[in-house]
């Protein structure tokens, strides 16, 4: 491969790894606290069709990021309402959520399809950019970028180093434990469910924002399944997120790649290397005893009241 | 007389189908342990739940210092001084035990400060004499350890009420008197304990007065001189017979279970069985004593195939694979695990149903091997619920909405209609009042009788002694010694439950 | 205010259970009007358009029929899975791998076959045995490494879909499709009976058998019986002896079987050829049908036609009215939360009580 489509799939990496950063973080933060919420796909999609529709109808960009944020996180207190104080079962609710951010994003989006609109555009971060090789592919993205960079370290630090943190992994894993201390363990999960759902739909905007400028139906394309497989990829640490969503980047670019090197690969072969490196990790990642190694959080998907101990 | 710190007024606690609490009233005065007896479901920890904030009481007050106090949670109760160490641990297990001290403290900020509060550990641990090292996971800790860390929390945040439920239940009979020790120290420094147990000697042993529950009620608080363990132990059961069963001399047979060198893992990980021997002939009882977690239910899981191990399994002289529990009961093997309700039932589904659960994997009765018929299987659902006498409006009734004791007979009914040849049981009384305990005990012995070989692992060594016909000692995963089940030993055993003395000839 | 729940002490009789999913049902289509409204369009006349052809008209019955064939097997499959708590949502891409399956047979390996008798059994067991493996693929992966089988069965749809759309657009492409995607029309034997001049086929009433032959499966034989206890309590079944891995792939294979068997129907029944999108998404309203009914393998027979009906007369609207066909998403995202919310209600006393100072 020539240097020029090296440069190109690994900063092809860094975009597409950009959008399963922010879902795969936001997931996180929901699993953390012991909320599964297997809607990310659809507030990912809820996140793209806002963000869209804002920046086409105002062309503020910021301002769309924000609604897309905002847009996502009410469909994600939908789901911490039914999981939380309705104790539902958390796998019917984050199917429920999928259909729902699906059927709304393509029903309110039919107008938007086809129609192109203002998207983020590169920033070269002076000094840094010009690195032999890395600069270039690391330090001429896009803002939106950069906000990965800084966020995944920022929530490390918040939940290993901060009270906050630390109260929100004993929520996750011993809620019982950190009710007697005070810790309000049904609030504690709203809020990280909501914030989990507002970095979803940060993610899906990055799709119609940055990665594209456009609206298409259903374009997460899986991206928001891939992102809670990555959560376990990462064994629920933010950093390891980093590397997981980057890594994943680079294989649904890989195909790009590939058709530029004209391998004999067919492309619809090629669509499927995500889903199918998806399975793979799945394959070695899976097993009870590494959950337990790393430390899953053990109240997820649980309700937790006070008076049922089991 | 010192002010109470604690009174409970007219306390009622209603559950589905029972009352729980019937008009409590009980006092704490300050710097005393008030030990609070009973038997496992005569509503101590409902109370003692009630008080920490857990349960909400339907009627009465609790007053904390002669002022009302409304507890609407754990924490409004710590607020108060009041701190309970509860049966299931309340610790997050990936922290250390520095961090699970910090956990909610309001005095930090930001970021809580895990230095100053190890060297307040370090302090309080060497005053109280509660060896446990700050840094520590909580993940890595025996329970023994455990139960300090939760001390240890109660200390540092000045608790002045504290409540154990059952303490001594994981401790052995050594870590048992350590505890007494701090108790005591606690009590100097001004705090008040109640202490719940169902053991007569440590209740005698530690505390200063003592209130006896029966069925939710008080039956009576005494002072300990106006107590000995006849008069508890009355007061406790309600008639003065404590249980004695029936028994014949063992008319022992040939070898059913042989186990040779068995190791096998805890779910945390580490082995919990560390090279196990122990053979179990037709027609007796061996009890297996030891304190828990010392490897009791790996054993008895092992044995029935439910975990996977090393090591030789026999059964009938033939050896069996490891987590193949489907050659087990065709072997005739019968188990009655500790957790019934999550291993042994199926909780949505009707009761006639539990009582057939093996229908297809053991050889019971004539019927095609492939089809099943639930109307045919009311009939004889009906005749096992009257035989073991299960109170239950309906055959069709989901199995979670019964009793625990009523649960326990579902799964004896249908271990022993399968005519065993070994039957497993772990605790099979705990949790069950003394009518339904005396139709356990009869059950077992029947079918030792019938010639079956029982292994029995219980923690209460009273219960041993009244069925086994041997006794062997578990301790950390091996079998320390053997011994006679009577009283003249329970010294000699309770040396071995705490590893203390091995291997006695015979 | 503070919103008090409790758990009820005995389970919800079958009539609330009913009343409650009507409930759900009639709550949803409200908000589902006003979400119609936010696009200007007349909920009223866009539900009398949604229903009266499809429920009011011969030939919208004819449509609703046919579209309710692959609905109800996928339908099956997802239900038998979820009888034992797997979610399996791959009924979407175990359809998919049945359509392939029957298209590889119809159109190749078979070609010599001129009898109906034996090429349709053939095309039926061959996709059968496809989307039983694509099912079983996930079961082996649950059983033997705990992978997660929402996760796998999702990432298996994706695999099926674009698996197809390498043949269609490649070495199955047809020679007389001019450059369409499409493969070459199935061979007159390959071919179910047809009833009507518009499509309505054998397919149909194979389904309906199916759903007597899943209800036998599940409430008289050991194997429904086993199920029962790996579904609820899987621990008690290792107890009781039962082989849970075993069961697990074989659930799953049976589920795939039986939404692959609705692949080949779909296309020996009503399309006769393989193309890209031909499926609306019946794997997964399946997942609605199949929670709606209650994993009851004849009521959602009934649900199968309604929702049948639903997807036919979205189309209608989407022609007439241009409502966008994602209504049927939305439509059951709303049903789901219902749902499962009125579930909620049911087992648990949910009150408001003041706060007391």
């Amino acid at each position: 491969m020539s240097h020029d489509i090296l440069t190109s799939t690994f900063a092809g990496a860094i975009r597409s790894g950009t959008p399963l950063l922010f879902a795969t973080l936001g997931e996180i933060l929901a699993e953390r606290s012991g909320i599964l919420n297997l809607g990310v796909e659809g507030m990912m999609l809820i996140g793209a069709f806002t963000g869209f529709a804002v920046s086409y109808t105002t062309s503020n960009l910021w301002l769309a990021v924000v609604a897309a944020m905002g847009a996502a996180a009410i469909l994600a207190s939908l789901h911490a309402f039914v999981s939380i104080t309705l104790k539902v079962n958390q796998v019917v609710s984050g199917l429920a959520l999928v259909f729902l951010g699906a059927g709304l994003s393509g029903f309110w989006g039919q107008r938007f399809v086809g129609i192109q609109s203002v998207s983020f555009v590169n920033v070269k971060i002076p000094l840094l950019a010009e690195i032999p090789f890395v600069g270039n592919i690391l330090f001429n993205r896009d803002p939106l970028v950069y906000v990965g960079y800084v966020l995944a370290p920022f929530i490390w630090w918040y939940l290993y180093k901060t009270k906050y943190g630390m109260n929100l992994r004993a929520v996750g894993e011993a809620p019982g434990a950190a009710d007697a201390r005070g810790i309000n363990v049904s609030l504690t999960r709203y809020i990280y469910t909501i914030m989990g759902g507002a970095l979803a739909g940060l993610g899906g905007a990055y799709l119609s924002l940055a990665y594209t400028s456009m609206w298409v139906e259903n374009m997460t394309a899986g991206r928001g399944w891939i992102a809670v497989v990555l959560v376990i990829f990462a064994i629920w640490d933010p950093l390891l997120a980093m590397l997981g969503a980057y890594l994943f980047g680079g294989i649904s670019v890989l195909q790009f790649g590939l058709q530029v090197t004209q391998t004999p690969i067919p492309p619809n072969i090629m669509k499927m290397f995500p889903y199918l490196f998806t399975v793979l990790v799945m394959l070695f990642t899976s097993s009870e005893k590494m959950k337990k190694r790393f430390g899953a959080p053990s109240a997820l998907g649980v309700p937790y009241s006070r008076e049922e101990k089991t | 007389m010192s002010e109470n710190v604690l009174e409970l007024s007219n306390i009622v606690k209603r559950f589905p189908g029972i009352l729980a609490n019937d008009h409590v009233n009980l006092t704490l005065k300050k710097g005393e342990v008030h030990a609070l007896l009973g038997e496992n479901g005569a509503g101590k920890s409902t109370l003692m739940n009630i008080i920490y904030g857990i349960y909400k009481a339907d009627e009465g007050e609790i007053y904390v210092n002669g002022q009302r106090a409304n507890i609407t949670s754990p924490h409004k109760a710590i607020e108060y001084g009041i701190g309970m160490i509860q049966q299931h641990f309340s610790l997050v297990p990936s922290f250390s035990v520095a961090e699970n001290v910090a956990l909610g403290l309001k005095e930090f900020h930001l970021f809580p400060r895990i230095d100053v509060i190890k060297k307040r550990l370090r302090e309080l641990s060497k005053k109280f004499g509660l060896d446990v090292k700050p840094e520590s996971r909580i993940w890595q800790l025996s329970a023994g350890e455990q139960q300090r860390v939760e001390i240890l929390k109660l200390l540092y945040m000045n608790s002045q009420i504290m409540i154990l439920d059952e303490p001594t239940a994981i401790l052995t009979p050594q870590e048992a008197e350590g505890l007494f020790k701090t108790i005591k120290e606690m009590v100097k420094y001004g705090a008040s304990v109640i202490f719940i147990s169902h053991k007569l000697k440590e209740v005698l042993e530690i505390s200063d007065r003592i209130t006896v529950m029966r069925h939710g009620k008080v039956v009576d608080t005494l002072l300990r001189e106006e107590a000995d363990e006849k008069i508890l132990a009355r007061k406790m059961v309600g008639r003065d017979v404590v249980l004695r069963v029936e028994k014949s001399p063992p008319k022992t047979g040939d070898l059913k279970l042989s186990v040779k060198n068995l190791y096998s893992r805890s779910d945390k990980g580490p082995f919990a069985i560390n090279g196990l021997s122990l053979e179990v002939r037709k027609g007796e009882i061996l009890g297996i004593a030891g304190v828990a977690g010392n490897g009791q239910r790996e054993l008895a899981e092992s044995i029935y195939g439910l975990r996977d191990y090393t090591g030789e399994i026999e059964i009938d002289g033939t050896m069996l694979k490891p987590l193949d529990v489907h050659s087990r009961i065709n072997h005739g093997v019968a188990y009655v695990p500790q957790d019934r309700k999550g291993v042994a039932l199926c909780g949505n589904l009707p009761l006639y149903y539990n009582l057939f659960l093996k229908i297809f994997t053991s050889k019971q009765g004539d019927f095609n091997p492939y089809l099943f018929n639930p109307i045919s299987l009311k009939k004889p659902a009906e005749a096992l619920v009257k035989e073991y006498d299960v109170a239950t409006s309906s055959l069709d009734l989901s199995v979670k909405y019964l009793s625990g004791g009523n649960m326990q007979k579902i799964v004896l009914a249908r271990e022993l209609t399968l005519n065993p040849e070994l039957i497993i049981a772990v605790h099979p009384t705990r949790g069950l009042d003394v009518g339904a305990m005396e139709s356990v005990y009869k059950i077992l012995i029947k079918a030792r009788e019938n010639g079956a070989a029982v292994l029995l692992i219980a923690g209460d060594l009273e219960e041993i002694f009244t069925l086994s016909d041997r006794v062997a000692v578990l301790y950390e995963g091996r079998i320390v010694g053997y011994s006679e089940p009577d009283e003249e030993h329970l010294e000699e055993i309770g040396l071995m439950m705490a590893g203390i003395k091995k291997e006695r000839v015979g | 205010m503070r919103l008090k729940i409790e758990r009820r002490k005995n389970d919800p009789t079958k009539l609330s259970i009913f009343l409650m999913s009507v409930l759900s049902v009639l709550i949803s289509l409200a908000i589902l009007g006003l979400i119609i409204l936010s696009l200007g369009k007349n909920p009223i006349n866009a539900y009398v358009q949604l229903t009266s052809w499809p429920f009011g008209t011969v030939a919208g019955l004819t449509q609703t029929l046919i579209s309710m064939m692959p609905l109800l097997f996928t339908s099956l499959g997802v239900l038998i899975a979820f009888k034992m708590k797997l979610w399996n949502i791959g009924a979407e891409g175990q359809f998919y791998m049945g359509a392939f399956a029957a298209t590889w047979g119809a159109l190749f390996l078979f070609k010599g076959i001129s009898s109906p008798w034996l090429m349709l059994p053939l095309l039926a067991a061959f996709a059968a045995g496809f989307g039983g493996a694509w099912g079983a693929a996930a079961g082996w992966m649950k059983a033997k490494l705990g992978v997660n089988e929402i996760l796998s069965t999702l990432m298996l749809n994706y695999i099926a879909i674009y698996w197809v759309n390498y043949l269609v657009y490649g070495p199955w492409k047809g020679k007389g499709s001019y450059n369409f995607p499409i493969t070459a029309t199935f061979p007159k034997a390959a071919i179910l009976p047809q009833y009507t001049s518009d499509g309505l086929n054998l397919g149909i009433f194979l389904a309906i058998a199916t759903s007597f032959f899943v209800f036998y499966l599940l409430k008289r034989t050991k194997f429904g019986f086993h199920m029962d206890i790996v579904g609820d309590n899987p621990i008690a079944a290792k107890y009781s002896g039962i082989n849970v891995k075993k069961m697990t792939i074989a659930v799953l294979a049976i589920s795939g079987a039986i939404s692959g068997l609705g692949g080949m129907m779909q296309m020996s029944g009503v399309l006769f050829r393989l193309q890209p999108n031909f499926s609306p998404g019946y794997g997964y309203t399946a997942i609605i049908v199949a929670w709606l009914a209650r994993l009851n393998p004849f009521v959602a027979i009934a649900v199968a036609f309604l929702f049948g009906g639903l997807l036919v007369g979205t189309q209608q609207i989407q022609l007439f009215l241009q409502i966008p066909f994602s209504l049927v998403s939305v439509f059951e995202g709303l049903v789901l939360f219902s749902l499962i919310s009125g579930e909620a209600l049911l087992r648990y006393k949910i009150s408001f009580k003041g706060v007391r100072t």
